[in-house]
């Protein structure tokens, strides 16, 4: 994956450099490449660059592979991998390259909402109605409902940011502590400047191909045992309960159905945290922890890089930044570095790890397990 | 203008209305304004950081309808931000939501922009 951050080079040159970067660490010749697939959520709309999957076959001459561009909104990379997974389990492809990213921070913060809010109902979008917004709405009914200290909240902030402070590829490498947050502007009451992510350009990039191919590029490798993605309503008032992802729990009933797991054996996970309330509400939709108890979680360090159940040891949304296409693929880049064991500092036990993508807000999600290979 | 929900054949009750009905897939059947009911406070925020020609501060709210025992949602901006959850409010209408600026992203003429603010009832 690249640096994530502000970068001065614009979209295709981002997907260009974590693909170059992928092929060559798995040293795979451009000619074996059968299908690409590039998760990116609005280039058009956020520079006027369109057919970016042409543009990245052509910048790596991986002609004449088939390529699509995966739009899911913040959930194209989770998407991509799911569409990356069904070309090789249909046998249509023997290695696919899928590339994730997204170029963002030439636009002020105003402009960047509104193209993400474009995703919304006219019902919505003519209220103002933005993702941080949706976040505010959700945030203050889940404290008032599970009588949960705003605090709490703060703590994932604390958390992914130390996490990310381990992390080069990170946006943000700096400490924060509960203060800092607890007094930091407000965006969307109750939830404050620190329990955002920030806008970044980054782009990420994996190979997935049948085991028996995987054994000739890289003695080190993952099996995707579970995946699957869900679609939950497009209007976000209409769920039954906001403080429920049915997105979530619908796409991880199948990747744990698939992978034959249950939630008690993953060992580190990679969550959508966006905003600091989106930590707690997959946490507990992943049947991580019981619905209403995934605050507890985070307060008694059950989620800490030391803790039972390690959560966003690569710093998260929060602090390694979240280009649009290119985090759910750098989501699972984290889970990878962590199976096989090359995540430095930031390396916890782990044989079963699981990345939670979430696209709107908990509009279309993918779920993916990742389990060391053998 | 009204604030319309649709009820389909099988009785489920949705804002906005949808071409089929989002539960079970029928036809809507019925068309119900929700701007002549009154509704309460599900959970509210004041967003501080708008898009192109939002007020800012915006304050919005979820908002729950109870017509003839069936419950419905809304959503839409405060006409304040002194309330809070559980509070009655009642529609009001309000011929521009949000203005239309050269730099919001959406087409203009693609959806309306009048609407209906939730004002607290005292």
């Amino acid at each position: 994956m690249t640096q994530f951050g502000h970068r001065e080079e614009w979209i295709t040159a981002l997907l260009a450099e974590a693909g170059t970067a992928c092929l060559e660490d798995a040293k795979v010749v451009p000619d074996d490449i059968e299908h690409v697939y590039v998760s990116n959520m609005a280039s058009g709309e956020f520079e006027g660059q369109t057919g970016i999957m042409n543009a990245l076959v052509h910048d790596l001459g991986l002609m004449p592979a088939y390529a699509q561009r995966i739009d899911q909104t913040s959930a194209s990379g989770g998407a991509g991998a799911y569409a990356a997974w069904q070309s090789v389990a249909s046998g249509a492809s023997d290695l696919t390259l899928l590339v994730g990213g997204e170029k963002m921070t030439h636009r002020s913060t105003a402009e960047a909402t509104d193209v993400i809010a474009s995703i919304t109902h006219p019902v919505e979008y003519k209220h103002g109605l933005t993702l941080p917004s949706f976040a505010g709405l959700t945030a203050r009914l889940y404290l008032h409902q599970y009588d949960a200290p705003r605090e709490s909240l703060a703590k994932v902030a604390v958390k992914n940011h130390r996490n990310g402070l381990d992390n080069p590829h990170a946006q943000f490498r700096k400490e924060v502590d509960l203060e800092t947050v607890m007094e930091s502007p407000i965006v969307a009451d109750p939830l404050r400047l620190y329990d955002f992510c920030p806008i970044t350009d980054g782009s990420a990039a994996l190979l997935f191909c049948p085991e028996s191919v995987a054994r000739d590029y890289a003695d080190d490798y993952v099996v995707v045992s579970g995946i699957e993605g869900a679609t939950d309503t497009h209007v976000v008032h209409e769920r039954a309960d906001p403080t429920t992802m049915g997105g979530v729990v619908d796409s991880s009933r199948g990747a744990y159905e698939m992978a034959d797991r249950t939630p008690d054996e993953i060992d580190v996970a990679e969550l959508h945290d966006m905003f600091t309330i989106l930590e707690f509400l997959q946490s507990e939709d992943l049947g991580f922890f019981e619905k209403g108890r995934g605050w507890e979680a985070v307060v008694e360090g059950v989620t800490d890089r030391d803790g039972e159940l390690p959560i966003n040891t690569s710093g998260g949304l929060k602090s390694k930044g979240h280009p649009l296409g290119a985090s759910g693929v750098a989501q699972l880049y984290e889970i990878h570095q962590q199976l096989i064991g090359e995540a430095g500092p930031r390396q916890v036990p782990a044989d079963i790890g699981l990345a939670c993508n979430v696209g709107g807000f908990g509009n279309c999600v993918t779920t993916t397990i990742l389990e060391v290979a053998g | 203008m009204i604030l319309e929900a649709g009820r389909c054949a099988d009785g489920h009750l949705r804002y906005p209305a949808h071409p089929r009905c989002p539960v079970c897939g029928e036809e809507l059947v019925e068309s119900i304004d929700l701007s002549v009911e009154t509704g309460e406070i599900v959970t509210w925020t004041e967003s501080m950081s708008t898009p192109p020609g939002v007020r800012s501060p915006n304050p919005i709210a979820i908002v729950e309808f109870t017509i003839d025992g069936s419950a419905v949602r809304a959503i839409g901006q405060l006409t304040t931000n002194e309330v809070d959850i559980g509070d009655p409010v009642r529609p009001i209408y309000t011929e521009a939501l949000r203005a239309i600026d050269a730099e919001m992203l959406r087409e203009q003429e693609s959806q309306t922009w009048d609407g209906y603010r939730f004002d607290p009832i005292d």
